[in-house]
């Protein structure tokens, strides 16, 4: 049991950060575990950077954990500046996660692979838009911690997580990013039967993998589909059919939010529309945190695909 | 048998007697003439401990800043003090409200609820106003609830009595399990409704999702649009006047009654193949050898 929500203003900018920290934290009894976001800015010309460096448990074990991280630091820039691209701003904004601002005229994708080859180091995610964040604690925990309430977007969605299938840490926490598919990430509740079938399928197509969480297979699924022309809508319909299990998921790419439902609806998801503000939570209680006047919800059914344009 | 005598046998009457020694001349009757209340009875039929309410006495609850557990302990206490008629405010989405109400009570509540709203309930007339979230109205006994907006999956699931009434459409799974009662869905519902129904009374006006009815046992589901798939076992039956009759009456009195009549709902009923139990039960099988 997982809490995700997903929101999308049509045409404008609004405090998304803020409005998802509300839904989350109303989420909170759905999932502990860790919360994360995934945000989306109106599209700038440079790339935002999110990378995790190590686990937030490796800060307290001591060994001189704090050079390593020095360390591997000093060696992403060296692969940034190798691969030409300009970094405007670096923030370190807790000891083991950091955030670039950069531009790039090459293949970002070659990129972040040869920055991925640093030990223990992940990239969250990469984009024009995503600024993708996620960590232990419940929502206002990370909100603050990250600075997310007066973040301004058009649209976003998170997650709060209680771990069933893997670790609690940040690696196995959601979003995902579609690695190496800019701007484009995925947050799921629900449990896939045929994960290894399908990582193992994924693998031989020269996909990564960084955890062992099943949702991880989402992300790396819709970035295989998209990379191959395939777009978000028919993405989203085939993996109702190749991917077995309960789930519900959400999709978001620069200016898109998308969500599918499995064949059973086993799992919960409500629907609020209006012409200017979509809004999806697995709870009535997230809508309503930022919604508190009456509105008209749906559930949506079983196969149902909708794909929202920001 | 051994401790009657045969002196003690001799001052008996012919009845007496009979029944003394183990034999009877009652007659034997089938579960069906059990008489399980007197309908001309006075006394009250709720529970020892259920409060007397007056619903004449009104009074509001406003949800804003209390958990579910203190509204609904609140709703308790408030039926203590004699209030039949209770608001609820400002639910926003609250989980398990108005559960496990075991009294007569008029409880409307303005605004959308979350899972559970009013499960375990015996007796109480519900109103919402708003929309519920899953499992509305779950393992109800008797009562009524009229449920004005949409409500999620799994609406009524293990139902036993009373009316269960969404004005709009519902989620997947309406009436798993089902022991009694009826469901009436103004809209479509979805996927898997009536699944491993057992008894009671279904209704949707609008359209149903596939694997409708799958593996009822018993029961009735009527539909009014169309019908995405059978599941296992479920049957089209024939809609008698009988049933239409009583769609007529159940529908005209939550004001849900279409406009082209009800000859045009589609009655589906159980196949009854996958019934490999023994039809008798173990001492209706005695009788008959």
């Amino acid at each position: 049991m997982c809490g995700i929500a997903g929101i999308i203003h049509k045409g404008k900018s609004s405090n998304v950060g803020g409005e998802m920290t509300a839904m989350l934290q109303a989420l909170k009894h759905r999932g502990p575990d860790s919360t994360g976001y995934a945000v989306y800015r109106e599209n700038a010309e440079d790339y935002v950077m999110r990378v995790k460096i190590a686990e937030a448990e490796d800060m307290d074990r001591g060994r001189g954990i704090h050079a390593v991280l020095e360390e591997r630091m000093a060696k992403v820039d060296e692969i940034l500046a190798e691969h030409g691209a300009n970094v405007k701003q670096k923030e370190r904004v807790r000891p083991y996660a950091l955030r670039y601002v950069l531009t790039h005229d090459g293949n970002t994708g070659e990129m972040a692979e040869h920055i991925e080859e640093v030990d223990d180091v992940e990239i969250l995610s990469l984009g024009n838009g995503l600024e993708l964040i996620k960590d232990l604690g419940d929502a206002s925990v990370v909100a603050e911690a990250y600075g997310l309430d007066d973040f301004q977007g058009t649209h976003g969605i998170g997650h709060t997580r209680m771990a069933t299938e893997s670790d609690v840490d940040i690696k196995s926490a959601h979003p995902y990013w579609a690695f190496p598919y800019n701007d484009v990430s995925v947050v799921h509740n629900g449990q896939i039967t045929n994960y290894w079938i399908m990582r193992r399928e994924m693998e031989r197509k020269g996909h990564r993998f960084m955890s062992n969480c099943d949702s991880e297979l989402l992300a790396v699924y819709t970035a295989h589909n998209l990379a191959n022309g395939v777009p978000l809508e028919e993405s989203l319909r085939r993996s109702i059919e190749e991917i077995d299990g309960v789930f519900t998921y959400l999709v978001c790419t620069k200016d898109q939010l998308g969500m599918a439902k499995d064949t059973m609806a086993a799992k919960p998801l409500v629907l609020y529309e209006s012409d200017d503000l979509i809004a999806m939570a697995s709870e009535e209680v997230a809508i309503r945190a930022i919604l508190p006047h009456e509105i008209d919800t749906t559930d949506p059914y079983d196969e149902e695909v909708r794909v929202w344009q920001a | 048998m051994a401790s009657v005598t045969d002196a003690e046998l001799k001052g008996m009457t012919q009845e007496d007697r009979v029944k003394a020694l183990g034999m009877t001349t009652d007659q034997l009757t089938g579960r069906s003439m059990y008489i399980e209340f007197d309908p001309d009875a006075t006394e009250r039929f709720a529970y020892p401990w259920a409060p007397d309410v007056d619903f004449n006495k009104r009074t509001e609850l406003d949800c804003d800043g209390m958990t579910a557990t203190e509204v609904n302990a609140n709703i308790r206490s408030l039926m203590e003090d004699g209030f039949g008629t209770i608001v609820i405010k400002n639910p926003r989405g609250m989980h398990s409200l108005g559960v496990g109400i075991l009294n007569k009570l008029n409880l409307i509540i303005e605004g959308s609820t979350g899972y559970f709203a009013v499960g375990l309930i015996d007796g109480p007339n519900v109103r919402i106003n708003g929309r519920v979230g899953w499992s509305c109205g779950e393992n109800m006994m008797s009562g009524t609830v009229m449920i004005e907006k949409n409500a999620g999956s799994t609406f009524g699931a293990a139902i036993r009595g009373g009316d269960l009434v969404c004005r709009g459409s519902v989620g997947s799974r309406t009436g798993i399990d089902q022991k009694g009662g009826t469901i009436i869905v103004g809209g479509d519902t979805g996927a898997l409704s009536g699944f491993m129904m057992q008894r009671g009374r279904m209704v949707v006006c609008g359209n149903a999702g596939k694997n409708l009815g799958d593996s009822m046992y018993d029961g009735t589901i009527f539909v009014g649009g169309e019908i995405k798939s059978l599941g296992v076992d479920a049957v089209e039956a024939e809609l008698t006047e009988l049933d239409q009759a009583w769609l007529t009456r159940k529908l005209t009195q939550f004001g849900l009654m279409p406009d082209k009549g009800v000859a045009h709902f589609t009655k589906i009923a159980a196949g009854k193949q996958l019934w490999n139990y023994d039809n008798l039960e173990p001492n209706e099988k005695k009788l008959i050898l």
